[in-house]
C-alpha cells in the first residue's frame, strides 16, 4: 500500500524519497550487503567496463512498439480513406468492429462540461477502461499515441543535438502536469467547454491522419520545436493531462516493468533512455527496498530500459504469469 | 514523504535551489502558455455572430460544443461528405463537425440520418429519426432581385457549373449511389432548382407572382416543412446564391 501511495506520488511530481534502511526488507538487506563487498565492487566494475565496451543496446521492443503505433494509426487512415471500417473515428472516440471506444480523458472532459454521460460513451468508456487497466494505463502513451513517436523521434534529433554541445536540455518541475490536470478539469466544469481538446496533440494528431491537413496541426510543430530545441520530451513529461489520466487507470494494472535488485550493475543506462526517469531511481545503488520491486504507474511500459539494460535487471512481466514474455 | 527524515536546511544559493527554482519558473511559464492558449480558443466562440450551420440532430449550440467528443464518426458516415470538421481558427469548436451547405450540402441520401446514429455522446440528438424532424436552420431568399425564377428565366446546363464539386444523390438515376451535381445537366423553362432538389416534401415551393397571363415570373416561397438542409443553397445556380439558410433558426422566430 505504502508502495503504491507513493508511485502515485511520484506520478504527480514529488521527488522520490530513498527508503531508509530499516524499511528495507531482509533480502534487499542482505543484497545491498552482498553488493558492498569489495570483491562484489571489483566485479561490478568489470561488467560495466565490459558492457561499455560491447556497448550493448537492443531494439527489440522498440521496433514492436513503432509498429503497434503504425498499424493502429495506420488502421484508421484506412478504415476512412478505404472505406474498410475496421476502427472509424479518432483517438478520440471510435468504433472498433461496431463497438464503441472512447478516450478516457476525451470522454472526462465531456463529461465535465455536459454534466452528462449518453450510454454509448459509457459502453466506450468502460471497455477501454477495462482494457488499459489490464494492459498498463500509459502503455497507451507509448504504443497507441501516435504524437508518442512523433516526440521520440524529436527527442532522438534533440539528443543528437546535445551530443554536440548546440543546445542543452531544460526541464521543468514535474508538477505542473497535475497542475494543469486540474485547471483543465476545473475549466471544463467551470465554462462547460471541452477546453483542452483545443489544443490536445494528440486529438489533433489523429484527426489530421484521418481527414486530413488541418491548421490546428501547426500547434503540434510548435511542440515538436520546442521537444526538439528546447526541452527534451517537454508534452509528455511535463504537460499532457491523457498520460496522468491513463497513469491512474493503469496504476493497478497485472503488466508491470519489473526490476530485479541482483541483476543490476547501477550503472543507470536505463534512466538515461527513460521518458519518467523518476520511476526508475529504485535503480540507484541503495534506492531499492526489495529485491524485486514494479516499476510504478508513471512508467508507460515502452521498453527503452528493457532493451537498454545489458543484465536483464528490467523485465516485462505479467503479474501471475510469470515467464510468459 | 518521509516526516522523519533529518530536515536539512536548504541553502537557496546552493547549485540545486537555483535548479529547483529555475525548473519551477519554467513550468510555471510553461502551464500558463499552455493554459491561455487553450482558453484563446474562447475567443472565436465568443465572436461569433451566427453560430455554424450544424448537423442533423445537433442540440444547442453551447451543449454541443461541451459534449460533442471531437471523433468525426458523423463525418464517415455521410454518402455526401457534407460534414467538416472545425479547425484552429474555430476555437472551442476545433474538430466539431459544421456544414457549408454551398460547397456540400446534406441532401439525406443516407434515407436515415446516420450522423446521429454514428455519434457516440448525444451531441447529435437520437431523439431525432427522421429527416423531417431535422431542425438545422430555415432556408432563406436573401437576395431576390438575382434569383433566375423572379427573372422569369430558366436554365440550361449544370447547376453549379462544369468545375463544381458537390454530390447529390438524383433517386431517378441511381436510388444507391450519388453523383457530382457537375454530371447533371438541366434544362429547365423557368428554374426551380430550389424546389426541384428539395429533399423534403412541402419544404418549398414556387408561386407565380401575379395572375397576369403570360408572366412567367416565379418566386420560391419557404414553407414550415424546412429543415435547414442547404440543398436549396447549395443547388442556386446564381452567384452568389439567391437563398441561404440561417442556421438554428426555428419557424415562427423571428
Amino acid at each position: 500500500m505504502k508502495r503504491f501511495i507513493n508511485s502515485f506520488q511520484l506520478m504527480l511530481g514529488e521527488k522520490f524519497v530513498r527508503p531508509s534502511k530499516d524499511t528495507w526488507t531482509d533480502g534487499a538487506k542482505e543484497m545491498h550487503a552482498h553488493k558492498k563487498t569489495s570483491d562484489q565492487v571489483a566485479i561490478r566494475r568489470q561488467a560495466i567496463k565490459e558492457e561499455i565496451a560491447a556497448n550493448h543496446s537492443s531494439t527489440k521492443w522498440k521496433k514492436r512498439r513503432w509498429f503497434s503505433i503504425i498499424l493502429i494509426n495506420l488502421l484508421f487512415i484506412l478504415s476512412f480513406q478505404f472505406d474498410i471500417q475496421l476502427v472509424e473515428g479518432a483517438l478520440t472516440a471510435s468504433r472498433f468492429i461496431g463497438f464503441h471506444m472512447a478516450d478516457l480523458n476525451s470522454a472526462l472532459q465531456v463529461v465535465l462540461a455536459y454534466k452528462h454521460m449518453d450510454i454509448n460513451l459509457i459502453i466506450g468508456t468502460v471497455t477501454v477502461f477495462l482494457i488499459w487497466w489490464v494492459l498498463g494505463g500509459r502503455t497507451f502513451c507509448s504504443w497507441v499515441c501516435p504524437y508518442h513517436l512523433v516526440s521520440e523521434i524529436g527527442e532522438i534529433l534533440h539528443l543528437k543535438l546535445v551530443d554536440k554541445g548546440w543546445i542543452k536540455d531544460h526541464p521543468m518541475d514535474r508538477r505542473i502536469r497535475t497542475v494543469l490536470y486540474v485547471v483543465f478539469a476545473i475549466l471544463a466544469f467551470g465554462t462547460g467547454y471541452t477546453v483542452f481538446e483545443t489544443i490536445s496533440p494528440v486529438g489533433i494528431l489523429s484527426r489530421g491522419l484521418t481527414y486530413g491537413a488541418s491548421l490546428a496541426l501547426i500547434w503540434v510543430g510548435i511542440l515538436f520545436l520546442i521537444e526538439v530545441f528546447y526541452s527534451r520530451r517537454f508534452w509528455c513529461r511535463y504537460a499532457c493531462p491523457i498520460g496522468l489520466t491513463y497513469g491512474f487507470v493503469g496504476s493497478l494494472s497485472p503488466m508491470k516493468i519489473n526490476y530485479n535488485l541482483e541483476n543490476c550493475l547501477h550503472e543507470g543506462e536505463c534512466r538515461k533512455v527513460c521518458l519518467v526517469p523518476h520511476v526508475l531511481d529504485i535503480t540507484k545503488m541503495g534506492y531499492a527496498d526489495d529485491v524485486s520491486i514494479d516499476v510504478g504507474a508513471d512508467c508507460t511500459r515502452c521498453g527503452m530500459c528493457v532493451d537498454k539494460c545489458p543484465t536483464q535487471a528490467l523485465t516485462f512481466k505479467i503479474k501471475g504469469l510469470d515467464g510468459m514474455l | 514523504m518521509n516526516n522523519d527524515k533529518k530536515k536539512v536546511k536548504k541553502n537557496p544559493n546552493s547549485p540545486a535551489s537555483k535548479r529547483a527554482r529555475r525548473e519551477f519558473l519554467r513550468a510555471c511559464v510553461a502551464g500558463t502558455g499552455i493554459t491561455g492558449l487553450a482558453m484563446a480558443g474562447w475567443l472565436p466562440v465568443l465572436a461569433q455572430t451566427e453560430t455554424p450551420l450544424r448537423p442533423p440532430g445537433a442540440i444547442d449550440e453551447k451543449d454541443y460544443l461541451a459534449s460533442c467528443i471531437k471523433c468525426g464518426q458523423c463525418v464517415q458516415v455521410c454518402p455526401v461528405e457534407a460534414l467538416v470538421l472545425g479547425d484552429a481558427v474555430d476555437g472551442f469548436g476545433i474538430g466539431a463537425p459544421y456544414l457549408d451547405v454551398r460547397a456540400q450540402a446534406c441532401d439525406f441520401s443516407c434515407d436515415a440520418v446516420q450522423c446521429i446514429l454514428a455519434c457516440p455522446t448525444g451531441a447529435l440528438s437520437h431523439s431525432v429519426d427522421k429527416k423531417e424532424e431535422v431542425t438545422m436552420g430555415l432556408a432563406k431568399l436573401t437576395k431576390p432581385d438575382n434569383c433566375l425564377a423572379r427573372r422569369g428565366q430558366g436554365f440550361k446546363g449544370q447547376a453549379r457549373g462544369a468545375a463544381f464539386d458537390g454530390l447529390h444523390r438524383y433517386s431517378e438515376i441511381d436510388r444507391w449511389t450519388p453523383i457530382k451535381v457537375s454530371d447533371h445537366e438541366y434544362d429547365l423553362e423557368i428554374c426551380d432548382l430550389c424546389v426541384r432538389e428539395c429533399p423534403v416534401k412541402n419544404a418549398i415551393e414556387m408561386v407565380p407572382m401575379s395572375e397576369v397571363v403570360g408572366d412567367k415570373r416565379m418566386t420560391p416561397v419557404v414553407k414550415e416543412a424546412c429543415v435547414g438542409c442547404g440543398m436549396c443553397e447549395m443547388m442556386c445556380p446564381v452567384e452568389p446564391t439567391c437563398i441561404e439558410i440561417e442556421s438554428g433558426v426555428k419557424w415562427g422566430a423571428a
